[in-house]
């Protein structure tokens, strides 16, 4: 994980794929958000969304997991080059999430997240604080999902 | 008994809860969906800036929107919803919690491009027992109209 003088903003990273399958969408519904079109192929079709939908907590949390998988795959690479790596801290939230066209039962959706702004906490000045926004795009290239997401990640000199 | 836009005027919808949130749920949806230490490792969890194990803030937001439906979008009229303008984590959700949730209707209008459905806007926050704020979010949800929805059982 890079620090926080290493990040620019505009910096962009893909960070990986993921396939929506029916049963996938339909075990993330019964638990966490029972809609009759998160459920039912059927209710699916009659609904505005036109087929079984992923619930958009889902997608979100989809997101999430390849965020943080690809940036410890990153880790892992620059541990295995020697480089020290940065700590990333717990967000404070997120704005302006977005759910612009529905994630269909069979949709593979590609998530990319691009640096928008960059702060060093007033009140934890061993950390930063940064905006991105994450964005999901299906494999018919529509854009799906887009977040601005913060976090804080640690600086350089933290500590010392 | 299907509530529809005009159920929801602006002011306290209700509170509702509470929901105990095991250290079993909280391990397996980090496993799945955020498998940051914090997450999923008590030793590293406690060297963090959370100072021990806590519920990703995903699980916290998907168990808001299940406790959410068993308040009432589950029996709405509901479209479905366009997305979340704000959410704010505001201190951990530990293992053992219970949650409870206040709903407030901050704004009720009717859909200019839709006027058969009006849009609901909702502010949500999640607390444990002893009433500390854990999450708060505003997210609107697009609810058919009592009229719309009378043509439609009467179709």
């Amino acid at each position: 994980m890079r620090f926080f003088e290493d990040i620019e903003i505009g910096q962009r990273r893909e960070v990986g794929s993921f396939t929506f399958t029916a049963d996938g969408i339909k075990k993330f519904a019964s638990q966490f958000d029972p809609q009759r079109f998160h459920l039912d192929e059927e209710e699916g079709r009659k609904s505005l969304f036109g087929g079984l939908a992923a619930s958009g907590w889902h997608v979100g949390s989809v997101c999430m997991k390849l965020l943080v998988t690809d940036g410890q795959r990153l880790a892992r690479e620059a541990l295995a080059r020697g480089e020290p790596v940065a700590a990333w801290g717990p967000s404070p939230g997120f704005r302006e999430l977005r759910w612009i066209k529905p994630v269909l039962a069979g949709d593979t959706v590609s998530f990319a997240s691009e640096v928008e702004s960059l702060r060093v906490s007033e009140k934890r000045p061993e950390w930063g604080i940064l905006q991105v926004r994450n964005t999901g795009t299906n494999q018919r290239g529509e854009l799906v999902f887009s977040i601005l997401a913060t976090a804080f990640v640690q600086r350089r000199n933290a500590g010392a | 008994m299907t509530l529809t836009f005009e159920d929801f005027p602006p002011g306290h919808f209700g509170s509702f809860g509470p929901r105990r949130v095991t250290r079993e749920e909280i391990l397996a949806f980090a496993a799945e969906f955020d498998p940051q230490p914090m997450h999923l490792d008590e030793a590293a969890a406690s060297r963090s800036m959370l100072k021990g194990l806590s519920a990703s803030g995903w699980h916290l937001c998907s168990i808001m929107m299940r406790m959410m439906f068993d308040a009432c979008i589950g029996q709405t009229a509901s479209l479905g919803s366009p997305g979340v303008n704000e959410v704010r984590w505001l201190a951990p959700l530990r293992p053992g919690d219970d949650l409870t949730l206040d709903i407030e209707v901050v704004e009720a209008r009717v859909s200019r491009s839709r006027p058969e459905t009006g849009i609901v806007t909702f502010k949500v926050t999640a607390r444990n027992a002893a009433g500390q704020a854990l999450c708060e979010w505003v997210s609107p949800i697009i609810a058919a109209r009592r009229a719309a929805t009378a043509v439609e059982q009467a179709g």
